[in-house]
């Protein structure tokens, strides 16, 4: 117990620093460069005093929740015992499905229930004048994201460059820019970021590096990383590519 | 009256950090009770954490939408509206950076980078030495969010197209990987989508659409949108640069 209070004053501690410079700036701006007195102070600083609180809490549950649960899954599914492989089947990415599935189901859970992603679906849907409908569009960037962490895993598990497949990615989104309508593609670009979500991120990313260590022949350093951008990167190919099937849809009935 | 909304609103982001969580919580407990089969490790502990998450996520969600939101989006439009672009520039700039310094993903994988960079013996294995790099690591992408953040404020004050930017900005990804340590380059990328989550989306989406709202012939439905996009973008040349100076 007392490990733990002496824990959270430390992080207390450094979270007060990190959200100094964003104090810092409204402060100066409102005062110095706006010349008017702050609004709302007393909000203002209970707000604060929450926001500091808030991120201390949250980042001592995820060191002691997030990043466990995404390692012991990595290091529970690729077990030799549960696959039941030996030898040279450790290094056969078949082996390994269930890793597969396992980040595919996160992928999609947490996106669908991503309220950013609402909020984009939602004014994709003003945007293209009603024409997309939120919740397809929602689907379509889910099972996006669930193909890109499974591919991101067995990307991990067979050791290829993470820069070819990314390259890969960029062609295809240059490609569909191209043909996509002009009113989508800035939406559809933010939309990479808004699949990352502070939950989401550090349970894929102790995933991957959970699994990196797991698996015979690879390395952390080099092979661990790669997985919130795939899941970065396939969104905005759902986007565009959604956009993209309903103009085709609409011009073809039109015909 | 006031206590009782008060509490509504508690109660509501409580809610939404929950269902933030439901999703992993339920696949994870499928696969162990009926993949996995074992018992899992440190379930305390882990249901400990869980709780801090929740409550930790509630109250900072809550207290941005109490202080800083507001404030936040209002000074953004009223920067667009003084029209000193000087200020608006440094303004831009500041909000990138400071957002993302205190974006706790960040802050998580910083840490996490440098463990395993020290592990594979590519940093000093001591304290300090990963603690310099973790919080370099987190300077270095504050600093590109800043910039792209500019550069966004820019695009949409002359209306070049987005496009050709996001285009110009994935070769320089590219050319930048070529000459990139190789234990850099999976980090670079992921911090694209690291650094955009809880703070810095709101706020640079507010002062996005503030700014294409004062900007005459802006639509805030078509300009405000695409500072997000810089945003993921830039980290990556960056931190393949911090990458370089590191190994």
């Amino acid at each position: 117990m007392i490990e733990y209070i002496t824990d959270f004053a430390l992080v207390l501690f450094y979270t007060m620093r990190d959200v100094l410079p964003i104090l810092v700036l409204i402060v100066f701006f409102q005062l110095v460069v706006l010349k008017q007195p702050i609004p709302h102070l007393k909000r203002m600083v209970i707000g604060g005093v929450y926001v500091v609180f808030g991120l201390a809490l949250f980042l001592m549950g995820l060191e002691k929740a997030l990043f466990p649960v995404g390692k012991i899954m990595a290091s529970q599914l690729s077990d030799p015992l549960f696959i039941g492989a030996s030898g040279a089947d450790l290094t056969n990415w078949r082996s390994y499905y269930w890793i597969y599935i396992f980040s595919a189901l996160i992928g999609f859970s947490t996106t669908i229930a991503e309220p950013s992603l609402i909020a984009v679906a939602i004014k994709a849907d003003e945007v293209s004048g009603g024409t997309i409908n939120p919740w397809r569009l929602r689907i379509t960037v889910a099972v996006g994201v669930a193909f890109a962490l499974a591919l991101g895993t067995f990307r991990i598990v067979t050791g290829t460059p993470l820069y070819i497949y990314i390259m890969v990615g960029y062609i295809v989104v240059i490609i569909q820019t191209f043909f996509a309508p002009k009113k989508l593609i800035a939406l559809a670009y933010d939309s990479g970021g808004v699949t990352t979500s502070t939950v989401t991120v550090p349970i894929v990313a102790a995933l991957g590096l959970g699994l990196s260590s797991a698996v015979p022949g690879r390395n952390p350093a080099i092979d661990g990383f790669g997985l919130i951008a795939f899941a970065s990167l396939f969104p905005i190919i759902s986007v565009l590519g959604y956009a993209q099937f309903i103009s085709m849809k609409r011009r073809f009935i039109k015909n | 009256m006031r206590y009782k909304y008060y509490f509504l609103s508690i109660i509501k982001k409580l809610w939404a950090a929950v269902t933030d969580l439901i999703p992993i919580i339920v696949v994870v407990v499928f696969f162990q009770t009926v993949v996995i089969r074992q018992p899992f490790p440190q379930i305390g502990e882990v249901i400990f954490g869980i709780l801090f998450v929740i409550v930790g996520l509630m109250l900072f969600i809550e207290g941005l939408e109490m202080g800083l939101f507001p404030i936040g989006e209002s000074m953004a439009y009223a920067l667009a509206k003084k029209g000193s672009l000087f200020w608006l520039m440094v303004f831009s700039f500041l909000l990138g950076f400071s957002t993302t310094i205190a974006e706790p993903a960040l802050i998580a994988v910083a840490k996490e980078a440098s463990v395993i960079s020290s592990g594979a013996g590519l940093i000093e294995n001591n304290q300090k030495t990963m603690d310099i790099y973790a919080m370099g690591l987190r300077l270095t992408v504050a600093f590109s969010v800043g910039l792209a953040i500019v550069i966004g404020v820019l695009r949409i004050l002359k209306g070049w197209p987005l496009h050709y930017l996001i285009i110009g900005g994935y070769v320089l990804v590219m050319l930048m990987t070529i000459i990139a340590p190789e234990a850099i380059i999976g980090l670079a990328y992921d911090a694209g989508g690291v650094t955009t989550s809880t703070i810095t989306v709101p706020l640079v989406t507010a002062l996005g659409v503030g700014l294409a709202t004062v900007i005459k012939g802006r639509s805030p439905l078509l300009d405000g949108f695409g500072l997000i996009a810089f945003a993921s973008l830039l980290p990556m040349i960056f931190v393949m640069a911090y990458g370089l100076f590191w190994f």
